[in-house]
Formats: structure tokens, C-alpha cells, sequence
């Protein structure tokens, strides 16, 4: 079988990041925080996070921040959003670095956007969606501050948009999708409340993404995609499913996805590689256990220590 | 990037490339700046479309022309003006979907759009810009939402929405997204009782009808099969919730004492329960389905001793849904009582509107029970049932039951036959279906297949009394010849299959007594009263199901099986030893469901995968501090004080501190060649005689 060609990813990582100008960086330029996230947690799975200054990335993400919000933005100069906010709290928790935060002022401006129903808005604009309902709840867990929003009206909600195929949607009525799955299972799982989900009927409708080229899909009769390794998988862990799925047989479809040459990792064997996919392919090699890869948390989406540090340690 | 072809760039893309890039950092430059000092002339605006046009994702230029809308609306009095300044948005997010048809901005944009209200909504317009991004992409999410936040806004009806995703499942069949939205708008229709829909038989006849048409056109593709199973779904969950077994069943009699010689001759059929030496009367009720709302009103008891005021039931499930299968009360007698005298406790569950099942139907088929104790204060004779070791060897012990009669298998089951007769219709509709789909070719479709196990299985759930119990095994039979088809048929979902087989393996094992018995034994030690004895070893189950079937025993051996998980365990209250070793368990959290159970003394987990494994699939499953069901600074402080790694034993921790063991096997798991470990385990149970055979101190 293919091997993960980890130093190449490393050295991929680390070059995009240092090419700001191509039109490729540029059309992302406004959720270079996202892109922070999904590289850094990578560097970090394939023990390499030292590869990049702390003291230089956490000034960075503090230069998004937006201290009369208390919400960051996807670049500097950009509109805060829980998006990039999620993002920020993150990768400050890869490098132990929440006290450069006014974790009470971050926490407010994510608490300020939960709406009478539960749910929750992204920025001041008020598009609601499960995404937000997930990142809301993961940033106030990591920050310690849950105790600020409805946590029963914010379950409440997210129940609200389960379908009738045990999945979730982005909004109640919304066809079920595996990340939008992920986001509702991660959710309820932050909450201690994964009894709202029939286990068995959300789990058959998960490996059932998994495709005949041994990839997963998001929704049915859909082509396979890497960025479904890390959707599908961390939901069918949270409840107790992933045994459920041919494991080997997507582990080997991530690794034929691989630019061994100049690593990085695409959507499809052949395909042009990205950052977002990189991270996810590595993401869903760590769930299956690969060896050399460090185990992550299914519901935070951090490595296992870095949780594990923010909630046992004294 | 999604879909984008892996090729080295050539020298004449990239000087392209570099002049697209150039011409987009200035944009996105400009609009940031003029966003920054609040630049709204028709100029500046009109930078922030160009930028869309390229990058329909720039968010923060979508926030820009909000504000700009805004600003400039206001000096706006002219209707038609505003409605053309409206327009113009409209257009622009047009443009953007022409780009990228799933921006999450240009929709939003719409949406917010349309929420102001400040101009009158063209709705053949935005229905007809529906249609054409649903005749290109008829999957687009962004696009059903879009319709979904359309009908609700102009207050189309639900009939309307019904007959356009009809038009589309015409289409074409193969269509996921339109059997979604039916299934929502048929519950709507149907919860809100809308003309034409007020029979529920009526509905589902019809679509299972349409939904059988498009599965014979095309077997293989999946979102027919879905569709199916949620109408099968429908069809096959009960009408009310009902009790379906107790503890202690009903006519039982509990004795405190082991001693044989203390246990009239006459009550052969006493049975020990170990909690009443702590003066503690266990009682579980166990029903079809999930329920809540059992208290002291619901479920009324009488009895010659004194419980106190304070009753109250437990859910026993893993997840403290407040609603459970399962539910339990530890009464703790608080009078005083003169030795070898019987006293009786009656329950009887009246109908109540109190206890409801998640679908919101409440109970309605009344039971009684009366069960008998017998106290006997043999202080001076206490027995150390742990004095040594309790062995498993199953060769010599186990002898299966001949007597019928010393067994209370018939009793443990409720029979107060005031259950309504089971739903002919179900079973009608069932049955049509399980024919309809044997005719179908046998090309080998694993749908099919598992579509006609499922059918089966609601079948054998509808058999559950006298006779009809022979035709459910003969279900149980069929159903598992698919399984095991399957098994070889789709090989990459074989363990979905295995643990399906699993539950109905258990229900062909214990839904008789003929078969059953064949399990069952007393474990009889020289001068001790019989324990209930069950063997379910070398069965190759993957989970547990049924264990209602089991909540009486009070030894279980489930050895050499490939148990993943034991949940549904936590219903046997009278569980005093139990046997999970050479099974497939791989962490302490999937041992939660034991932590439920307070009389468990005896528990052999060796050889097992703990801690064989770095990702743990029940760590969220569980009550941990990561889902917020334990409170870190509580439940570790002590460890913490200690220097006890709690980081990598936080798992073990929280499930020896709930547990009293007396013996525990551990050995030929990852975990307990760790040599912290093993000290770590006397120190978690201060109860702890012996561990791996040997003197746990």
C-alpha cells in the first residue's frame, strides 16, 4: 500500500504559506484563519508544529481580532465572524497560548450571537445556520465559558434539525449532509447530549457514504471526497459507529489522493491539492488510527493531547 | 478546490494567472479600504460587484453593500427608486451564483434581502431563478433551502411544495434531495391532520406505492431505498408504550439470606437478592419503548413495609435522556422488622398521562404485580460469598436446565393480555411488501436484501406472545440467511451487518423457552441458595439486544463473543458476576452501562483490546468532563492531590469509583501490562479482593 508521504506535506504546508500572491491564495485570502487552522493542526498530527514560529503566528492572529467585537476576522482587515473566531481559539490552543485572549470578551461576542430559538447567527448579519450552532458551543467549551449562552435552547435548536433519515440539515427542513452532520453530531456531543441521535439509523446512513472506490461521500449518489474522510469519520466515532466503514479500504483512497512529488493531498486521486484537503486527508488518517499520525479528538477537532490538556489538567 | 485536474502549471497560464491575481488584489485592496472609511458612492459600490463577480466567497464585501444598501436607501422616498435599488442587489447576487451556485454570501444576501421588506417580491422571478439552478444542479442544498425560505415567506402551502417534489422525483428518481423535502412536508401534512391527509394508512399506502415503483426502475441507486425505510419506520413503531417485562416478576419471592438451611423448604423458588442486606428493595420496570415520566403517581405502590415518602425512579440508560426502556427504584425499607417473616409489595402501573414515549403517545394498558420478601437477619452465619476467587470453568458447572418449572422464565414476562392485539394493518402492509420484494430479480442488490431483512424483523417484533413466537423465530432465521448474504455481498460493511445479525441471534436465543433454557442454569454452591445462571458464550455477538429478556439473572457468562460495547446491560439490577472476557472491548468508557449496576461483585474482563486503541469511539458516549457530564474539579480532585496521571487514566478512574468489585480480571489487555496501572487499581477499589486471581492488597 501507499506510505503518507509526511515530509512532503510538511514542506507543502509551509511553502503555500509563503505564497500570499498566487490568484489560488488570493481567492482564499479572506479565510487565510481557516487556512491557518487546517495547515497548523496538520504540522501538529505529523508532530511538526515547531516547523512554525508561535510567537510570530499568534501575533498574526491577534493582528484579526477585533477588540470592540471581541470576534476575529478571516485576514486582517476583514469583518469578524464565528467562522474565524472558532479558528483563532484553535490554533491558540495547538500552541497553549489562550492567555494572550480576553477570553470574557471573545466569549461574549460569541454568547451576543445566540438568537431567542437557540440558534445561533454567524456575525451581526444574522445568517443562521448548525455550523455556527457547532462553533458556538466548541468555542465557549474550550474557552470554559458555556455557562453564557442557553446551552438547552442551543440543543434544542440543533435537535430542531434532524431529519428523518437520523441526519441533520443546516436549518430545520435542511437535507441531511455529513458536514453539516458533523457539525450537529459535534454539537450535541459537546452538550453530553448524543441521546437525541438514533445511533444505529445515523450510523447506517454514514457508511453508506462510503463509495465503491472506497472514498466517502457527503450525500447519497454523490462522488467521493478526501474533505468526507474527516466529516464522516469523526461523526461515526462520536457514536460509536466507525466500525461500521471499510477502513482500509479509505485509508488507501486518502493516500492515492497524495502529490507525492511536492506533497499535499486533493478532493481526488489526480486532482490539484489544496490546503483544506491536506488537512483533512491527515485529519481522517489520524481517526483511523495511522500509524505516526497523532489521534485527535473526534468533536473539538484538535489532537487528542491539546484537549485532553485544556480539560484534565489542574 | 473541488474537481480541479493535478498539472504542472505552464509559462503561459502563470503569466495569466499573475495578471488575473494582480487585477484581483487591487479590488480586493479597494473594497476593503473603502469599507473601512465608509465609502458608499456608486463608484466605490460598484468595485465591491466586480470583486463579487470574481470571488462571490469575499464576505466581507457582501457585509460592504449591506451597509452601502442601507446608507444609501435612506435618502431613498420614491418607491420605484428603492425597489430599483433592491433590484440591483438582486442582480448582483445573480451574477455571483453564475460563478459559484453555492455561495453561502450570495444566498445569504438574498435572503437578507428579501427580510427588509422594502419592495414587493416578484415571485415568478425568484421561483423561476429556482428552476433553472434546480434544472442544472437538481441536488443544490443551497438551492431546496432557498425554496424551503421562499415558500414559508410567501405562504405557499405544503400541498403545493408536496406536488412540486413529485414533479422532480418524475424527473428523475434518482433524486435525494426531493424525497427529503417530501418526507418533511408529508410530517407536517400529516401532524397537521391538512385535508386529505388525516389517515396516516391511507398516506403511507399510497407512498409506498411510489416509492416500490422507482425501486424496481432502478435497484441500485439509493435514495428510494431511504425513502422506504423511513415509511417502514412508520409503519412498524407501536401505537402506545408498554410494559414488557419486571423485576421482580410477578409472584416472586426475595430472601436476604444465602444460607440454604435458612430458606424454608417450601420457597424453593426464593430467590437471593443481595441488596436486601442493606435493607434495599430493587424494582425494574422495562418497556417496548423509550419513556419518560414514571413517579410516584404513575406507578403506585403498596406494601406491608415502610419505604419512606421519598420514592423515586431512575431512568437506567446510558444517556440521561429522561426518556429510557429501562427504568429503576431502589426502595430502602425504613421500619422495623421481626426475622423470618414475609411481607408483600404491590406495583400496578394505572393508565397515565404522566408516562409518554418520545412520540408523544401515553401509557394505557394497566398491570399489577405483587411480589413477596423474606428478611432473615443470619448475622452470625453471614457468608463472604469472596473469600476466594469465583473460577468460570464452564465444562463443570454448567449444567443446562431440565426442570422448566425452577426457572420463572413465563413469569418474567408481563401477560396481562389487555395489549391490544397487534395492528393488522401493520402486518398487513408488512407482509404485501416482504412479497412484493421477493419478486423482485435477484440481481444480487444489497438493498433488497437488507430492505427484506428489515421487513422481517418488523414482522417478528409484531409476534411476541403463546404460538406466534414460533413464527417469529422462523423471521429471526430469514432475516439472519440475509444478514449473512450480505455479509459476502458487500464485504466493506460487514460489521454493520455482524452487529445487526448480533441483536437477532439474541432475540432467536432467548424469545422461547425451550431455546433459552438451554442457557440458563443455577449456579449451586454447597450450602447456598442457587444463583441464576446464563451462558451466552462462543456466539460470535457483536452487541447485546433484548435484554429485557435478561434482567433476572444474576451470573452471566459472555466470554469468547466479539463484543464491542455491553450497553443494555445496565438493566440486569441482580447482576452480581459477569464474564466478558476474550471479547473485542476497548476502553473503560464502553464499560459505562456497568457502572449502573450497584450489586456487580465479580467482573473478568481479560483479554480484551483496553487500551489497545488512540482513538476511543465511546469517549463521547460516555460522561466525561469533554462533554460537560462530569465536572473535572470535582471528579479529580482527588487524583490531582495524589499525582495520579489523570490524563491518561481519566477513563479508568471514573469507572472504578462507581463500582464496589470485589474481583476483578484484567489481564491480556494493553492496559494492564502498564505497571502504574496495576497500582492504580487496588487504590480506585478500596473493595477489591482479588485481582487477576491474586490478593488484590
Amino acid at each position: 500500500m501507499a506510505e503518507l508521504a509526511a515530509d512532503q506535506h510538511v514542506r507543502y504546508i509551509v511553502t503555500v504559506e509563503k505564497k500570499k500572491d498566487s490568484f489560488e491564495s488570493l481567492v482564499m485570502e479572506h479565510i487565510r484563519l481557516n487556512g491557518a487552522y487546517w495547515g497548523l493542526t496538520t504540522l501538529d498530527l505529523l508532530h511538526k508544529l515547531h516547523a512554525v514560529g508561535a510567537a510570530e503566528v499568534v501575533d498574526w492572529i491577534m493582528s484579526c481580532y477585533h477588540p470592540e467585537s471581541g470576534g476575529f476576522g478571516g485576514n486582517v482587515g476583514h469583518d469578524p465572524h464565528v467562522l474565524y473566531t472558532l479558528s483563532a481559539v484553535q490554533v491558540l490552543c495547538l500552541f497553549d497560548r489562550l492567555d494572550v485572549l480576553d477570553i470574557d470578551k471573545v466569549a461574549d461576542y460569541v454568547a451576543g450571537l445566540q438568537n431567542e430559538d437557540g440558534s445561533f447567527s454567524g456575525d451581526v448579519w444574522g445568517e443562521v445556520d448548525t455550523r455556527f450552532s457547532y462553533i458556538a458551543l466548541c468555542t465557549l467549551s474550550l474557552l470554559h465559558r458555556l455557562h453564557k449562552i442557553n446551552m438547552q435552547k442551543a440543543v434544542d435548536f440543533v435537535v430542531s434539525c434532524k431529519n428523518l433519515d437520523g441526519g441533520f440539515g443546516a436549518m430545520p427542513g435542511g437535507e441531511s449532509h455529513a458536514g453539516q452532520i458533523f457539525c450537529c453530531v459535534g454539537a450535541l456531543a459537546i452538550t453530553g447530549s448524543l441521546h437525541h441521535i438514533d445511533r444505529d439509523l445515523l450510523g447506517w446512513w454514514l457508511c453508506e457514504r462510503q463509495c465503491k472506490d472506497g472514498g466517502l461521500n457527503g450525500r447519497p449518489e454523490k462522488l467521493a471526497d478526501v474533505c468526507y474522510s474527516w466529516w464522516v469519520l469523526s461523526s461515526l466515532i462520536m457514536i460509536d459507529r466507525v466500525h461500521w466503514i471499510d477502513k482500509e479500504k479509505l485509508t488507501k483512497f486518502i493516500l492515492n489522493c497524495q502529490d507525492k512529488e511536492t506533497g499535499g493531498i486533493s478532493d481526488r486521486p489526480d486532482n490539484a491539492v489544496d490546503i483544506y484537503h491536506t488537512y483533512f486527508g491527515v485529519a481522517g488518517l489520524s481517526l483511523m488510527e495511522y500509524p505516526g499520525v497523532k489521534p485527535m479528538d473526534p468533536a473539538y477537532a484538535l489532537p487528542l493531547d491539546v484537549v485532553n490538556r485544556i480539560f484534565l489538567r489542574k | 478546490m473541488h474537481g480541479r485536474p493535478r498539472r504542472p502549471a505552464k509559462p503561459e497560464d502563470e503569466a495569466a494567472s499573475s495578471a488575473k491575481a494582480a487585477k484581483l488584489r487591487d479590488l480586493q485592496a479597494q473594497v476593503l479600504q473603502n469599507h473601512h472609511s465608509r465609502t458608499y458612492t456608486k463608484e466605490a459600490i460598484g468595485l465591491s460587484f466586480k470583486l463579487l463577480e470574481i470571488n462571490p466567497e469575499a464576505y466581507t464585501a457582501w457585509n460592504y453593500r449591506k451597509l452601502a444598501f442601507q446608507h444609501n436607501i435612506k435618502e431613498l422616498y420614491d418607491p420605484e427608486a428603492i425597489r430599483s435599488a433592491a433590484d440591483d442587489e438582486l442582480r448582483v447576487v445573480e451574477v455571483a451564483l453564475r460563478q459559484n451556485p453555492k455561495s453561502y454570501g450570495a444566498w445569504y444576501h438574498r435572503k437578507w434581502l428579501l427580510n427588509q421588506k422594502l419592495a414587493p417580491v416578484d415571485s415568478k422571478r425568484e421561483f423561476g431563478l429556482l428552476d433553472k439552478l434546480l434544472k442544472v444542479d437538481a441536488r443544490n442544498f443551497h438551492g431546496w433551502n432557498y425554496r424551503r425560505f421562499l415558500a414559508r415567506f410567501m405562504g405557499v402551502p405544503d400541498e403545493e411544495e408536496l406536488k412540486y417534489t413529485m414533479d422532480k422525483i418524475s424527473d428523475n428518481f434518482s433524486n435525494y434531495s426531493a424525497w427529503h423535502n417530501r418526507s418533511i412536508l408529508l410530517s407536517n401534512l400529516l401532524i397537521q391532520q391538512s385535508k386529505g391527509f388525516e389517515s396516516k394508512q391511507k398516506i403511507f399506502s399510497e407512498e409506498f406505492e411510489l416509492v416500490t415503483q422507482a425501486l424496481f426502475t432502478d435497484p441500485s441507486d439509493q435514495s428510494g431505498w431511504f425513502y422506504h425505510l423511513w415509511l417502514l419506520a412508520q409503519t412498524s413503531t407501536p401505537d402506545n408504550p408498554q410494559l414488557i417485562a419486571s423485576w421482580p416478576f410477578n409472584g416472586a419471592k426475595l430472601s436476604s439470606s444465602l444460607v440454604k438451611e435458612k430458606v424454608e423448604k417450601s420457597t424453593l423458588s426464593s430467590i437471593w437478592c443481595h441488596s436486601l442486606k442493606e435493607r434495599i428493595v430493587p424494582i425494574v420496570l422495562y418497556f417496548n419503548e423509550p419513556v419518560k415520566g414514571l413517579n410516584q403517581s404513575s406507578v403506585k405502590l403498596k406494601s406491608d413495609l415502610d419505604f419512606g415518602k421519598d420514592i423515586r425512579w431512575r431512568a437506567l440508560s446510558v444517556t440521561d435522556s429522561g426518556y429510557s426502556n429501562c427504568w429503576a427504584t431502589h426502595l430502602q425499607i425504613a421500619n422495623e422488622w421481626s426475622s423470618s417473616q414475609q411481607y408483600s409489595v404491590d406495583v400496578s402501573i394505572p393508565c397515565s398521562d404522566d408516562i409518554v414515549s418520545r412520540s408523544g403517545s401515553t401509557y394505557n394498558c394497566p398491570v399489577h404485580l405483587t411480589f413477596a420478601i423474606e428478611l432473615i437477619s443470619d448475622e452470625a452465619q453471614d457468608i463472604d460469598l469472596f473469600d476466594k476467587p469465583v473460577s468460570w470453568n464452564r465444562s463443570e458447572s454448567f449444567q443446562p436446565h431440565e426442570n422448566h418449572e425452577s426457572m420463572p422464565f413465563d413469569l418474567l414476562k408481563i401477560t396481562s393480555a389487555l395489549v391490544e392485539e397487534d395492528s393488522n394493518w401493520h402486518f398487513e402492509r408488512l407482509s404485501e411488501e416482504i412479497d412484493l420484494f421477493r419478486e423482485l430479480p435477484d440481481d444480487n442488490s444489497k438493498f433488497v436484501k437488507l430492505t427484506l431483512a428489515r421487513l422481517l424483523l418488523a414482522c417478528a417484533a409484531i409476534k411476541s406472545r403463546g404460538r406466534s413466537l414460533i413464527e417469529r423465530k422462523r423471521y429471526c432465521e430469514e432475516a439472519m440467511g440475509y444478514f449473512s448474504d450480505l455479509i459476502r455481498l458487500d464485504p466493506s460493511h460487514k460489521r454493520y451487518y455482524e452487529d445487526e445479525r448480533s441483536l437477532v441471534l439474541m432475540d432467536k436465543l432467548t424469545c422461547d423457552m425451550e431455546t433459552f433454557m438451554k442457557h440458563c442454569s443455577v449456579k449451586v454452591e454447597p450450602n447456598l441458595v442457587p444463583l441464576n445462571h446464563v451462558q451466552l458464550c462462543s456466539l460470535s455477538l457483536t452487541r447485546i439486544g433484548f435484554a429485557e429478556r435478561l434482567i433476572w439473572v444474576q451470573v452471566l457468562d459472555l466470554g469468547h463473543n466479539s463484543l464491542r460495547s455491553v450497553e443494555g446491560l445496565e438493566a440486569l439490577q441482580q447482576l452480581v458476576s459477569l464474564n466478558i472476557s476474550n471479547n473485542q472491548i476497548s476502553s473503560f468508557t464502553a464499560l459505562e452501562p456497568l457502572t449502573k449496576i450497584i450489586s456487580l461483585k465479580v467482573l473478568d474482563l481479560s483479554f480484551n483490546k483496553i487500551g489497545a486503541h488512540s482513538i476511543d469511539t465511546t469517549r463521547y458516549i460516555c460522561s466525561s468532563p469533554f462533554s460537560h457530564k462530569v465536572e473535572a474539579c470535582e471528579a479529580f480532585e482527588e487524583c490531582w492531590k495524589k499525582s495520579i496521571n489523570v490524563e491518561e487514566y481519566w477513563d479508568a478512574i471514573l469507572f472504578f469509583e462507581t463500582l464496589k468489585l470485589a474481583q476483578l480480571d484484567i489481564k491480556g489487555n494493553a492496559v494492564a501490562s502498564k505497571e502504574d496501572f496495576r497500582t492504580l487499581v487496588p487504590m480506585l477499589i478500596p473493595s477489591l479482593k482479588w485481582l487477576d486471581a491474586e490478593c488484590a492488597n
